[in-house]
């Protein structure tokens, strides 16, 4: 057994050669298109962002001033600020993230149970209610606005409010009771995907480790805080995120059912009304129907508030984004 | 023993139950409930007085007006499906595409990463309204904003028609590609989710396949198509469905729904108008779906 070794005749070594070269270069001219593509895109994305930083700062001089391309001649924080006051951003920032963390933290809670409990318990008719979470996933939110809101407006569990007090039931509109009941029971934002999610994340992790506990005498509550719970971390970042972004930026639910509430998509969607209202008290030009603010002004106050409510998302994004990416990858989605 | 077996699997059986409790509740009182409600709305009239509401049986009367009496619903439902039919395909290409290019080893592909799910962290319904309200608020004009939208962007695409209708290809797959470029951003924004779900399923695929394909000298067009596609071809599906069903969201026609409910208080017509949506989707759901079932391996 001889090891061939490579005849090395001249003519085939300049081919060899040659060849080396031509693939060499292909590979570069393919990552500089490669470079270029992944570049065009991503400027596409984040020029509106760029855009609104850009105005944030931007003085209201330079407004007229056609020369000004993104970066501003005069800097200043006056834009933030009126916008801030307008927004009355602080408090509305902190009510906004109570209410999303709490619908989140229900949102999460509720599907990892029904997740569970869909993944490796059998009873009677699982299949058929599964089928039913797929249904949900299905059906547009637009067909249940109408009901939902009348419930929600005389909200009454099986006759038991009218039963106690003899009244029609409770109005929960404009409190975040409606919210905070549909993520307690999984029938929130988009809740049927987080269901499917963490059932399919469960359906692949080994029996043998529940079985393991069960010998050991947990129970299945148990099994499932102890065992199951601490290694579905990657579905969970999956799932909180989304839940956490979408249930941020809803503006269905929220205008429908909490539309006097502070919350931040309610008060950036009527921002320019707003706007348009308050500058001219606010700078101090006057009060009264006939004064009207600057349009040019009202767009850019507009644009920093846009920014003001994208602002802690996108803090959050920068923070967490290495794990969006993983846990998606690892969550079992794709299974 | 036979007996204490049985018990045991009712246990877990009555345990599952519990663990599924809390959706099966809200799927009872928040979902079936409404969702048999809105059919029965749709059929009749309904008037909302001080405690509770009262109906009224009028037939097919809000389907009729739905569909022929209203002046604006028909136009608007046959466009924004249309749209989102025509949007489907370019959404998966995009995505798939940028899937394979994030896929690929390169410096600063963390960044690119990042950079192309932003979009899934900015689309908000809210900011977009604020946005062109911000922009109608400057020029003082609806219309005006209509048309800007599609001059603002400087660059001219008669060139790059006149370009491709040179090389001979339809003026219909031309208008398309032209269309397409002319929407680049808003596919670009709805396609985050897509591109995580292929990049995802393209992970999944075992190296050694590409190392095979490579010995036996295949190039990479042909692994690509060979070994790629088909091992996340099962996704196509997936992001087809999500792709319908990220577009009610944004829907003109849910806006629709929305303000016949809400502001013209008719609810009834509100819950026809959300049922043909609804059926019509379905439809469009179904016949995709029993038309790629057949194409799709599963491994």
């Amino acid at each position: 057994m001889e090891a061939r070794t490579p005849q090395a005749v001249p003519g085939e070594a300049n081919k060899y050669r040659l060849q080396k070269a031509r693939n060499k270069s292909v590979d570069i001219l393919y990552s500089v298109f490669r470079y270029m593509l992944v570049i065009g895109i991503s400027f596409i994305i984040i020029y509106p962002l760029l855009m609104k930083f850009s105005t944030a700062f931007k003085d209201k001089i330079d407004i007229y001033n056609p020369t000004i391309y993104m970066v501003p001649v005069h800097f200043t924080l006056d834009n933030l600020k009126l916008a801030m006051e307008i927004l009355d951003y602080f408090p509305l920032l902190g009510n906004t993230m109570l209410f999303v963390v709490v619908t989140t933290l229900l949102t999460a809670a509720s599907c990892a149970l029904a997740g569970y409990g869909f993944a490796r318990f059998n009873f009677p008719g699982s299949n058929v209610l599964f089928a039913l979470v797929i249904l949900t996933i299905l059906v547009p939110t637009g067909t249940l606005l109408v009901p939902m809101y009348l419930h929600f407006r005389s909200f009454d569990v099986l006759g038991l409010v009218s039963l106690f007090t003899g009244k029609e039931g409770v109005n929960l509109l404009n409190t975040y009771w409606p919210s905070i009941i549909t993520s307690a029971t999984a029938m929130g934002l988009k809740a049927g995907l987080f269901i499917y999610i963490f059932r399919q994340f469960f359906k692949g992790m080994p029996k043998e480790i529940e079985e393991a506990a069960l010998i050991d005498g947990a129970g299945g509550i148990k099994t499932f805080l102890r065992i199951m719970l601490p290694n579905a971390i990657p579905p969970m970042i999956t799932v909180i995120l989304f839940c956490f972004v979408w249930q941020y930026n809803d503006t269905i639910y929220t205008s429908l059912f909490m539309s006097e509430t502070a919350l931040m998509p309610i008060n950036i969607a009527s921002l320019p009304a707003q706007a348009n209202a308050l500058i001219p008290v606010l700078t101090g030009v006057g009060t009264g129907t006939n004064v009207k603010a600057d349009p040019n002004h009202v767009a850019l106050i507009i644009d920093t508030g846009i920014l003001l409510a994208i602002i802690p998302l996108i803090i959050l994004y920068l923070i967490v984004q290495r794990y969006f990416v993983e846990s998606v990858e690892r969550s079992g989605i794709i299974g | 023993m036979n007996g204490t077996k049985l018990t045991l699997a009712r246990k877990r059986s009555l345990l599952g139950i519990a663990f599924i409790l809390p959706w099966l509740i809200g799927f009872v009182l928040l979902f079936a409930a409404p969702l048999f409600q809105s059919v029965q709305f749709s059929f009749s009239k309904l008037t909302v007085g001080l405690n509770g509401f009262e109906l009224e049986g009028v037939g097919w009367d809000n389907f009729n007006n739905a569909m022929f009496v209203d002046a604006t619903f028909n136009r608007i439902l046959t466009q924004s499906v249309s749209e989102m039919l025509l949007n489907v395909p370019m959404i998966l290409f995009f995505s798939l595409f940028s899937a394979t290019l994030l896929n690929q080893k390169f410096r600063g592909r963390t960044l690119a990463r990042a950079i192309f799910f932003l979009p899934v962290i900015l689309a908000s319904n809210a900011i977009a309204s604020a946005e062109s309200a911000g922009l109608i608020n400057l020029v003082g004009d609806a219309s005006v904003v209509n048309e800007m939208g599609g001059s603002t962007s400087e660059y001219n695409i008669m060139s790059m028609v006149m370009i491709l209708s040179d090389i001979g290809l339809p003026i219909s797959f031309v208008d398309y590609i032209v269309g397409a470029i002319m929407r680049i951003y808003e596919i670009i924004t709805s396609s985050g989710v897509q591109i995580l779900i292929f990049l995802a399923a393209l992970q999944s695929v075992p190296g050694s396949m590409y190392e095979v394909a490579k010995m036996e000298g295949a190039t990479s067009y042909e692994s690509f198509w060979k070994i790629t596609f088909p091992m996340v071809s099962p996704l196509i599906l997936t992001n087809i469905i999500y792709t319908i069903i990220d577009s009610f969201a944004g829907s003109p026609v849910t806006d629709v729904i929305f303000t016949t409910a809400f502001e013209t208080q008719n609810f009834g017509l509100s819950s026809a108008m959300s049922w043909i949506y609804t059926v019509i989707v379905g439809i469009i759901l179904v016949v995709i779906g029993w038309i790629l079932a057949k194409r799709i391996h599963y491994n």
